[in-house]
């Protein structure tokens, strides 16, 4: 008895040591870039222009390019990949195709961002002549964040239970009807949390802006979707890596602007997922 | 995927009495697979009474039902021979509208599974769909239709409440009541009582009595007594056969044959 109290114990404790090693590094990394980054921090290092080789002044183009870019990412990836779940779980057999999509979604999962960013440079930037551009940036991200859009909301359609489409059909609805007035407002928070955390890994890669969009410097904001455009995490490493004699306030302070403007999407897809969870009654 | 057979047979169906049937179904054989789940039934369904399916689990009296109102056509890999006539409409032709047949059969289900919304909006899901977009009118519906299924004074005063709230007994009356709403011409129920209490069962069942007078009625009965209760004509399935189809006062106190009474007089089951 004595023995197995024991044995538990440390059960437990090995457990406990597994969960603090992985909060630990997190709180450990947060921590420093907010205690550091905050003296960096300021209304004319949100609001100004680079100054001095960035060495001074705000960095108000790479957030303003860093949201823009994510917004682009969102208006080109949420239509064809909320789409394209919708047809994957509603209407699609399953067929040789709807095996080739599924198979291709996985692996387009898997492919290291610095391929995208390439197959962004040949397919975007060069073939079809968009330029080093946020057109082309946006398009190369949405490609990235599709496989992750599509399986999160295809998950989320199937787990609304067959019923409900049955009594919509029983109804008079059509496949369509049902899918619109009672599947889908029952998916939303499911899609709403793939697309955020989507939109999320968008934002943060470096990689896939570095040859379709990012700029080195440019200390103005972009005008059109045809022009480059700063962005926080090609800022972070340019910055971090490329500029020598940069202070280290700013480092702090860039990667601590990118990772509040990352924690507040995240925050706003957890508030807006247990929202739509009280409201739904199953 | 569905496949006719486009000679029309020229076999009788079992008869019950000589009243004008609603449905008559003709020649039915159906597979899930390769498994066969109705055997060659032939059934005509008269109008303005309470038909029951019963008799033991798996002998596709809930496939019948369902092939009635096309529920099937959502399930992948069957097949269908034989033809169902929806009074002179043979409703799996090739031009038949899926969702105006749907509205004019209506189907309940054996767990009440009310849709997200309010009580009113579950009872107006349907006649929204189908274009109905006045308020008076969508009030009518909504009184005539919970009225219709016993449930209007339980529910007067909480009309915009969360459906999910009702309990169980209620549930199902308000899916009986949204069926209504489409002012269907046959109504299918398939076991509506099946996880009900008795005092709930008995108002489903009054409900039902009432309705007869306007609507002709299909039951897979959750009991044998429940059967006997409710039928004017009674239907026996045995291993996808449709047995004997009878008269209730019949089948329930002279089965003409053998494996049927064994059934009713609880001999198996």
């Amino acid at each position: 008895m004595r023995q197995r109290m024991i044995t538990q114990r440390v059960g437990f404790a090995i457990l406990a040591l597994a969960a603090l090693v992985v909060v630990g590094p997190i709180m450990l990394i947060v921590g420093t870039i907010v205690v550091r980054g905050m003296n960096a921090i300021s209304w004319e290092f949100l609001t100004a222009m680079p100054r001095d080789g960035m060495k001074a002044g705000g960095i108000l183009p790479a957030i303003v390019g860093t949201i823009i870019l994510t917004l682009g990412t969102a208006l080109a990836a949420i239509p064809v990949g909320v789409g394209g779940a919708i047809y994957l779980a509603e209407y699609a057999r399953d067929t040789f195709l709807t095996r080739a999509i599924r198979l291709a979604m996985i692996n387009l999962a898997g492919i290291p961002s610095v391929v995208y960013g390439l197959f962004g440079l040949g397919l975007f930037v060069l073939f079809l002549h968009f330029g080093t551009s946020i057109l082309a940036g946006s398009l190369t991200l949405a490609i990235m964040t599709l496989p992750i859009i599509i399986s999160t909301s295809e998950e989320a359609l199937r787990a609304v239970p067959t019923e409900f489409r049955t009594v919509s059909a029983s109804l008079g609805g059509t496949r369509w009807q049902g899918i619109r007035h009672v599947v889908l407002p029952q998916a939303f928070p499911g899609i709403i949390t793939g697309i955020i955390l989507g939109l999320l890994r968008a934002a943060g890669e470096t990689a896939p802006i570095l040859f379709t969009v990012s700029a080195f410097f440019l200390p103005r904001l972009p005008q059109s979707p045809f022009d480059q455009t700063m962005a926080l995490p090609y800022h972070l490493y340019v910055i971090s890596t490329q500029v020598p004699g940069m202070p280290l306030d700013i480092q702090y302070g860039v990667a601590l602007v990118l990772l509040v403007l990352i924690l507040s999407m995240n925050l706003a897809a957890t508030v807006i997922r247990s929202y739509f969870r009280r409201k739904r009654q199953w | 995927m569905v496949m006719q057979q486009l000679i029309r047979p020229e076999a009788p169906s079992p008869q019950a009495d000589r009243v004008r049937p609603k449905i008559r179904i003709e020649n039915v054989s159906y597979w899930y697979g390769t498994k066969i789940s109705l055997r060659n039934v032939s059934l005509d369904i008269p109008a303005n009474a309470i038909t029951t399916f019963f008799g033991p689990a798996s002998g596709g009296k809930t496939t019948l039902l369902r092939l009635i109102n096309r529920l099937n056509d959502l399930v992948d890999g069957t097949r269908m021979t034989g033809r169902i006539w929806l009074d002179d409409q043979d409703i799996y032709a090739p031009d038949t509208h899926v969702p105006t047949l749907r509205r004019r059969v209506g189907m309940v289900f054996a767990l009440p599974l009310p849709l997200p919304g309010s009580i009113r909006d579950n009872v107006v899901y349907g006649p929204r769909l189908a274009g109905v977009r006045d308020a008076t009118q969508l009030d009518e519906i909504l009184y005539r239709s919970l009225n219709q299924a016993a449930l209007w004074d339980e529910v007067k005063d909480r009309l915009d409440d969360p459906a999910s709230a009702l309990s169980g007994g209620q549930q199902q009356r308000l899916c009986i009541a949204r069926s209504l709403a489409l002012e269907p011409e046959v109504l299918l129920l398939d076991e509506p009582t099946s996880g009900l209490d008795p005092i709930s069962t008995g108002k489903v069942e009054e409900s039902l009595f009432a309705l007869k007078q306007n609507y002709t009625i299909v039951i897979v009965p959750h009991s044998i007594q429940q059967a006997a209760r409710v039928s004017d004509y009674a239907a026996f399935f045995l291993m996808g056969e449709l047995i004997e189809f009878q008269p209730a006062t019949k089948m329930f106190t002279a089965p003409l044959d053998r494996r049927a009474e064994d059934y009713i007089t609880g001999r198996f089951g």
